[in-house]
């Protein structure tokens, strides 16, 4: 396989700074959550690279992803639960809106 | 150009572009859909880093539970029935530089790591990948613990997320 | 390799050289041979799919005891034809606040999900599509997808009941996936590979039916409902939901949806016979001809690759007809009662399957072949009986307690 490591890094770092970006400008939670996904994948892609290029023989990097999905299944559903369970009783996930402590 | 690599480009491409959509289209269900989009090409990628076991793990996962989670999320919480509010924040710039800085912080640093422009060598004959990886997540030895501790993980992911999602009014 | 041993890569390896001596660099001749090949695979499923309707339409006729399509051509062969020009001439809506590229792009994303699952289904012993080691993962995947065609039609039809529909379907869907997943793991026990042609090649001696007949059944429950069909189908029922989440699709569109139901069911037919009933093996037909014991009749490697796709065909048509005789025998059950029947009967059912499997699967290595068979037949055919008692004793409980309460009831009514 002839692609130099540096375009998957570069790639990967692409897309966590566009996940980055997506967490700090959106006002809807769910839409924010949209951004950690995409963060969550750029590490995803930086990990089995490195298994690639670095030695296939040792499963460290692909072990380490399947985690990594693993984790992302775990954070996704308990997130979007949260934001359900907010929605009934605030009537809104604007994340600017939901500000107070107490109501 | 060899063909793997117009396979990468072409795979680069609809990520980020993906991507893109994904952080600005104002309608969330559009915004979930090209996720997939995304996601469906990173699983790509896993598979021309013959990570055959990821690419279809990701498709199953990613797009077959987490971003069914995200549209059935989008479409439990929608207060109203046309999108009137901008998607994104009044100081999205400063969002936009940071994130630039940070993306040319990253490329710097990778450039200038020595022997960042390898290639890979095959993968050796001997070696089966997916037995290997099996056999990694089970052996006491690797990473057996790592493997049953996130079983427990989504175990609480699970009952945490029922007990929150059911609505208490009866 | 003539073309008489090896048909498909003889003509790909022609074809390549063909290109190249035409003066193509060697990865652009290969990727435009692999492209001719794959348009090949996808035609023959989709002509497979026009044969399907008239299939469908005359098995359902004489299940309900009359004759069906027998008008156009002989035996109503040619009334897919006419099916296929109806649609196409059918006047193609698209309602007023619908998401047009969604809306759109639904019916191909379903088509897409089933035409992908032909990569890995082994026609023959050398016609496959590719040999994927993850290939049973690669079938959920396509489930997946098939999923997300599913939202994105239910969504964009901007309908209350293409809503419901999709949110019911969804619900069935996913729930049946896990005991399908977990079925899948048995033939890749026994066979030591999640790939399907090596687990076709592994039962060479044995078909994993007589392994595992509680797999199958369980497979073939999972199947049907991942499907959609009946008695599943209360989010496509007409007198429940008004056909669910494909209300608002007409004309060509409509088509696709019906067609890829139909070669979805034909693939999965395909699957069950691939993974319990051995694919292509034949009896006693190896790769040079057939063996009965000291007597060999040799056949020449290109009417051998024919008789295993003839038989691959026939038993993935079994399968389908399977598949349409519990759905035309069968009332519809609700959509709660199929959730519990999954949630609480058949995922704890096939957990505790596998784990016998994986349990004696050990002894494939120990035993002779027929007294594993025997051991995993037997052990099956415990589980059933011993999940039956449960059952009845579950039964007999409720049954009274319901007696108690009329007693109850009655004597209440009299005083």
């Amino acid at each position: 396989m002839n692609i130099p490591l540096s375009w998957f890094l570069i790639l990967s770092a692409a897309l966590f700074c566009i996940g980055l970006f997506g967490v700090l400008t959106r006002k809807n939670a769910i839409a924010i959550l949209l951004g950690v996904e995409l963060m969550l994948n750029a590490v995803n892609i930086n990990l089995v690279a490195f298994w690639r290029y670095l030695d296939p023989s040792k499963m460290a990097g692909q072990a380490f992803a399947v985690i990594v999905f693993a984790v992302a299944a775990a954070e996704v559903a308990v997130g979007l639960a949260l934001i359900i369970s907010v929605y009934r009783k605030r009537s809104t996930i604007v994340a600017d809106e939901i500000d107070l402590m107490k109501w | 150009m060899p063909a793997e690599q117009i396979v990468f480009l072409l795979c680069a491409a609809l990520i980020l572009v993906s991507a893109v959509m994904v952080v600005t289209v104002r309608n969330l269900v559009h915004a979930a859909l090209w996720l997939v989009a995304a996601l469906f090409g990173v699983a790509v990628l896993y598979a021309v880093l013959s990570a055959n076991f990821l690419a279809v793990v990701q498709i199953v996962v990613y797009i077959g539970a987490i971003a069914i989670l995200f549209l059935f999320a989008v479409m439990l919480t929608r207060r109203d029935l046309v999108v009137r509010t901008p998607g994104m924040r009044g100081s999205w710039w400063i969002a936009a530089v940071l994130a630039l800085l940070v993306l040319g912080g990253l490329v710097f640093l990778i450039v200038n790591q020595p022997g960042v422009n390898r290639t890979a060598l095959a993968i050796p004959a001997g070696v089966d990948t997916l037995h290997a990886l099996g056999n990694a997540l089970v052996s006491s030895g690797q990473y057996l613990l790592p493997f049953e501790v996130s079983s427990i993980l989504l175990l609480a992911a699970l009952v945490g997320a029922v007990y929150l999602a059911v609505s208490r009014k009866s | 390799m003539t073309f008489w041993n090896d048909p498909i890569n003889f003509l790909s390896g022609w074809l390549s050289g063909i290109l190249t001596a035409w003066g193509l660099p060697a990865t652009l001749a290969m990727v435009l041979t692999i492209f001719i090949g794959i348009v090949l695979l996808v035609m023959f499923a989709m002509t497979l799919d026009i044969f399907l309707v008239w299939v469908e339409r005359k098995v359902v006729a004489r299940f309900q005891d009359r004759i069906g399509p027998n008008r156009i051509g002989p035996f109503g062969l040619v009334q897919p034809f006419a099916d296929i020009i109806k649609l196409v001439i059918k006047e193609d809506i698209t309602p007023d606040g619908a998401d047009k590229v969604v809306f759109n792009l639904a019916p191909v994303m379903a088509a897409m999900a089933v035409i992908l699952l032909w990569a890995i289904l082994p026609i023959s012993s050398k016609i496959y599509g590719v040999d994927l080691n993850v290939a049973l993962l690669y079938l959920v995947a396509a489930g997946a997808l098939g999923t997300m065609a599913i939202i994105m039609a239910g969504w964009a039809s901007n309908n209350k009941y293409a809503l419901l529909g999709m949110y019911r379907m969804v619900a069935n869907v996913i729930a049946y996936e896990i005991p399908m997943v977990v079925i899948l793991l048995i033939p890749t026990i026994l066979a030591d590979s999640m790939s399907v042609k090596s687990i076709t090649e592994a039962q060479a001696s044995t078909w994993y039916v007589f392994l595992s007949p509680l797999g199958l059944l369980i497979f073939m429950i999972s199947a049907i409902a991942e499907l959609g069909r009946s008695p599943f189908d209360l989010n496509e029922a007409e007198s429940e939901i008004v056909a669910g989440f494909h209300i608002e699709y007409s004309g060509m569109k409509f088509g696709w949806f019906y067609a890829s139901e139909l070669l979805h069911a034909f693939t999965f037919g395909g699957f069950a016979s691939v993974l319990f009933f051995g694919g292509w093996q034949v009896p006693f037909l190896l790769a040079d001809g057939f063996h009965f014991g000291s007597l060999v009749v040799t056949l020449p490697g290109i009417v051998v690759v024919l008789v295993q796709a003839l038989a691959f065909l026939l038993k993935a048509l079994f399968g389908y007809w399977v598949i349409m005789w519990v759905k035309y025998s069968m009332p519809r059950i609700r959509i709660d009662q199929m959730l519990a029947f999954n949630w609480k009967f058949l995922t704890p059912l096939s957990l505790v399957l596998l784990s016998v499997t994986a349990l004696l699967g050990q002894l494939q290595t120990v035993l002779l072949p027929w007294a594993f068979t025997l051991v995993m037949f037997v052990s099956n055919l415990l589980i059933i009986w011993i999940t039956i008692e449960i059952l009845r004793a579950y039964a007999r409980r409720q049954r009274k307690q319901e007696e108690r309460i009329t007693a109850a009831a009655a004597q209440g009514a009299h005083q």
